[in-house]
């Protein structure tokens, strides 16, 4: 389901620089300026083209770009839907964190065809966790760190969160130190659209 | 019974919050949070459902008005339960005997995604083995995943509309194309006049003046035909300097000829192109369909053209109507 992460990448770029950006980035990856369908598949090798083109056209550092793209898909108003889907797997950031081990799951029921590696929570400590994310899919790491510190946001919790171990074929740690579940107010959650 | 297991009140509550437990006499003993927080929503200042009559908050689907005992546990216990009074409160259930009364669980069934939004319940209203949040869970991520569907089927169907659009368009002139007048060949209208319609200089102006030059009479040409028109005809360049028009609802030669007569003026009107005066003219073969209803358009076509020679022959500049001794025995067209 590369149309789904390629389509990310677009509007990520679009919304947070403009859409000039989103252009020299597309020539430069060789990709159509009108940009993905996020429903069809595109070959692997398109997505890494792109990031490389971003970060050069950014002059930013890949994985801080990467990192800043797992924030924007969570706390952008455009991304409205990912941010609620994640929010069913728990009603604070710990119960959330426990979700995460079901979230490959959860996502291969919303598209059968997006495939995430394995997820597996270790709990080290009282308010210590850390997050094993298994290889398949390098960069995922830097995404779910930018993803975890925005939901830590959206739940109201206080956290610190380090990446360890990153190995080429994707496969990585994320340390969580939770220093406060209830920091701020966080944004609100129901079950049913209301909001 | 053999054997059986006893369960507190808050235990129960945690595993089943949406239970009610009856006496013998269907008298609610318990009731389930979620479920009198349900209760309480649709009547607020309503009394406390433990101590009062199941039959005075529910109404049991294909059931007497006042339901006993005997009634929940009919039908292997399966229930359709709504609230008296609170036509938005449906519910699915099971009934199992409970001591001398009855233990119901109740779910919402399929009207669960509603029933979450209207009643703005939180996960803490559903044990955790209920399915319910993944269901919701489900139902957002099919809808977010149906909004992009629909999404690439408006553009899709954008771009196909677009792809037809140019692929019965000649680009140089903006008319028709040649496979758009076989499309409206296919199926003429009775009372069409066929108009074949051939430049009479336009070589020498090519030859003598380049393709640019010719692009640009062609388009000029393009232009004063739509200009001459009318919004049903169709005008169509088939190939070099040759345009081809179906009139609908021409059926007599004395309205039809004057027609083409005045488009073949406005074609013979000077043209500039870089402060040269070119004219190029037009010649005009045509056929009122009304003469034999039984001919196809690709024969209307043709008859059309041999007209169209006839013209150019006797001198060019004129419109020459079809007569049947323009056709010459035994061809067909």
């Amino acid at each position: 389901m590369n149309g789904l992460i390629n389509r990310s990448i677009q509007c990520f770029l679009r919304d947070g620089w403009g859409v000039a950006v989103w252009d020299d980035a597309a020539r430069a990856a060789g990709v159509p300026s009108q940009g993905f369908e996020p429903l069809l598949p595109y070959p692997a090798e398109v997505t890494e083209r792109l990031l490389s083109a971003a970060a050069a056209r950014l002059n930013r550092d890949s994985a801080c770009l990467l990192e800043d793209l797992g924030t924007y898909i969570v706390s952008h108003p455009a991304r409205a839907a990912v941010r609620r889907l994640l929010r069913f797997g728990g009603s604070d950031f710990r119960d959330f964190l426990h979700s995460l081990e079901d979230l490959p799951a959860r996502a291969r029921l919303a598209l059968p065809d997006l495939v995430l590696p394995s997820l597996r929570l270790r709990q080290e400590g009282a308010d210590d966790f850390r997050l094993e994310i298994g290889p398949g899919r390098p960069g995922l790491a830097e995404v779910t760190l930018g993803l975890l510190r925005a939901m830590a946001d959206d739940y109201g919790a206080l956290v610190t969160l380090g990446l360890d171990r990153v190995a080429p074929d994707g496969g990585a740690e994320v340390a969580i130190h939770l220093l406060d579940d209830a920091h701020g107010a966080g944004r609100a959650f129901t079950l049913g659209r209301v909001e | 019974m053999t054997g059986g297991v006893w369960i507190g009140a808050p235990a129960l509550a945690r595993l089943m919050p949406m239970h009610l437990v009856l006496d013998g006499a269907a008298v609610i003993r318990s009731c389930g949070p979620t479920l009198r927080r349900l209760l309480e929503r649709g009547d607020p200042g309503a009394r406390d459902p433990v101590g009062r009559a199941f039959s005075d908050l529910f109404v049991l689907r294909h059931g007497p008005a006042q339901v006993a005992v005997a009634d929940l546990l009919a039908g292997q216990g399966r229930l359709y339960i709504d609230g008296r009074g609170q036509g938005d409160l449906a519910f699915r259930g099971i009934a199992v005997p409970a001591m001398e009364g009855v233990l119901i669980n109740l779910s919402f069934g399929i009207g669960v995604v509603e029933a979450v939004q209207r009643h703005a319940l939180t996960e803490a209203d559903f044990a955790p083995t209920d399915l319910t949040v993944e269901l919701l869970y489900l139902y957002e991520a099919k809808t977010a995943v149906l909004e992009e569907l629909r999404a690439l089927n408006d553009r899709l169907q954008g771009d196909k509309v677009v792809a037809e659009e140019q692929a019965l368009t000649d680009p140089l002139t903006g008319l028709r194309n040649r496979r758009a007048l076989d499309l409206a060949l296919e199926r003429v209208a009775r009372g069409v006049a066929v108009v074949h319609l051939d430049l009479d200089r336009f070589k020498q102006v090519n030859d003598a003046l380049g393709h640019a030059a010719g692009d640009h009479v062609l388009a000029e040409v393009g232009r004063r035909l739509l200009a001459a028109s009318r919004r049903d005809d169709l005008v169509a360049r088939i190939g070099g300097d040759e345009f081809v028009l179906l009139m609908p609802g021409m059926d007599r030669a004395e309205v039809a000829l004057p027609r083409v007569e005045a488009i073949l003026a406005a074609v013979l009107a000077p043209m500039d192109w870089q402060g040269i005066g070119l004219s190029v003219g037009a010649s005009a073969g045509m056929i009122l369909s009304t003469i034999d209803p039984d001919l196809t358009g690709a024969a209307l076509l043709a008859r059309a053209d041999a007209a169209l020679y006839a013209a150019k022959r006797a001198g060019r500049g004129q419109v020459r109507l079809w007569t049947p001794d323009l056709w010459p025995m035994g061809e067909e067209g």
